[in-house]
């Protein structure tokens, strides 16, 4: 049942994301400014703002598991964290590609792409922890806790690199601002809902795994304690 | 016995055994040397650009340091299994960890009295100008850094390459203090005051301290008892 209902939220991100890059690349007009390029804004966005859904539930479902020590919720965390990271990658990558071609560089000390690599590298740490403590009850604390620090960092280095000898490279907002042309906006919002369909689909296998693994391991217990 | 002083007792206990085998001071106070002698060989500068870069050199020698100091922590516990007989006793999690934080926070404050002077010395660096504002923040950003790197010693106390582990945990949650530490000291060194945008790095760092301090209070029952 479960495993239908992930292979059916994939095939629908498939069908979204598709028919989403169709509309992008055949009715969409260029960029009156940048070309063709600046159709990077349509993944680029989304997985940033996917990134952040992921690392928040993460957050939750750590203090959620310290709280009732329910091994679910580690799983979800770390299911999470990883597509998060994921996600976090892609955005760096795509940007640095954007900005090689609009920029001439592939890299800027500009606080938000500062701010993201930090981001970036403070769950990786997660990512690192966890395989590096054997016993599960502790890796599952462990790693919560690591999770947490990570998600109380993220304002502080926004804020810590807001100071007045940082410059700013990246493009301002356009969404609050109304920048956007009304003809973007659709595929944009339809870009944001089939990353999180992908993304969605992504912790369901992920989780699923951890739960096997799970399975695995107290089988493995019970078999040596024989 | 109340919490405070089960705390200063057990940073009594810390600071004595150090002070006796003087196994990590030694150890992070020639490291620090050596550092300072490799960043010379490293940067050919000119007076003027050795100014501008020396608050961010010594915060990476401190926070070099700094790791290997937090470090020893918890792991001078494991041994003989003294952590569970620490745990077992009266004195609550909290406490535990607030007197090894202030202990190492001595630790590396004797550490850092050592290698300022011989910074100044090796990189011509009017470091007695201002001495008042830079000891408040040096005393700001070491308390963070052991503070953080207290708790992390705590979570990767158990776990495989510990050595390897912590840095990598403990490097990125500190950016956003070094990135205020780094500024404010290269200010200063400057001859400016802690004024203006001098103020709000200052703000980060109090507002790290506490941030931290409350979050690894709070959760360090979770980490030591599993």
């Amino acid at each position: 049942m479960r495993e239908k209902a992930t292979y059916l939220l994939a095939l629908l991100a498939a069908v979204v994301m598709i028919g989403n890059l169709h509309t992008i690349f055949t009715q969409l007009p260029d960029e009156a400014m940048q070309g063709a390029v600046y159709r990077i804004i349509f993944v680029h966005v989304p997985a940033a703002i996917n990134a952040d859904i992921f690392f928040t539930i993460a957050l939750v479902t750590a203090i959620l598991f310290l709280a009732t020590k329910k091994f679910i919720y580690d799983s979800v965390t770390v299911a999470c964290v990883e597509v998060g990271a994921m996600l976090t990658l892609f955005n760096l990558v795509t940007g640095s590609i954007w900005g090689r071609n609009q920029w001439g560089i592939w890299w800027a000390w500009d606080l938000r792409m500062t701010g993201q690599l930090m981001c970036f590298l403070l769950y990786m740490g997660y990512l690192l922890v966890r395989p590096a403590i054997s016993e599960p009850t502790q890796r599952a604390t462990m790693s919560s806790i690591v999770a947490i620090f990570a998600y109380a960092d993220i304002p502080l280095v926004l804020m810590a690199i807001r100071l007045p000898n940082v410059r700013t490279q990246h493009p301002g907002p356009v969404l609050e601002t109304g920048g956007m042309a009304p003809a973007f906006r659709g595929p944009f919002a339809i870009g944001i809902l089939a990353m999180f369909l992908i993304s969605a689909a992504l912790v369901l296998v992920r989780l699923h795994q951890e739960t096997a693994q799970r399975e695995i391991d107290s089988l493995r217990r019970e078999v040596h304690a024989r | 016995m109340s919490g405070l002083q089960a705390a200063w007792a057990i940073a009594r206990k810390d600071l004595r055994t150090e002070l006796r085998t003087k196994e990590s001071i030694n150890a992070a106070a020639s490291f620090a040397l050596v550092i300072l002698v490799l960043f010379s060989f490293a940067f050919d500068l000119g007076r003027e650009e050795l100014y501008a870069i020396s608050g961010g050199l010594l915060w990476l020698v401190y926070s070099f340091a700094g790791a290997l100091i937090v470090n020893r922590g918890f792991a001078r516990e494991v041994p003989n299994d003294c952590l569970d007989v620490l745990l077992a006793s009266p004195a609550p999690a909290w406490s535990l960890f607030v007197g090894k934080a202030v202990s190492a926070f001595f630790l590396l404050m004797i550490v850092e009295a050592i290698s300022l002077p011989v910074f100044g010395l090796f990189y011509n660096i009017r470091w007695m100008q201002n001495f008042p504002q830079l000891l408040v923040v040096i005393l700001l950003a070491t308390w963070g850094i052991t503070v953080v790197g207290t708790a992390f010693s705590a979570v990767t106390v158990n776990v495989r390459l510990r050595e390897l582990m912590l840095p990598v945990l403990l490097y990125p949650v500190l950016i956003p203090l070094l990135i205020g530490a780094m500024g404010t000291t290269t200010a200063l060194f400057a001859g400016e005051s802690l004024a203006g945008d001098n103020a709000s790095s200052l703000r980060l760092l109090v507002g790290f301290d506490a941030i931290y301090t409350a979050l690894a209070v709070y959760l360090i029952e979770y980490v030591l008892i599993v």
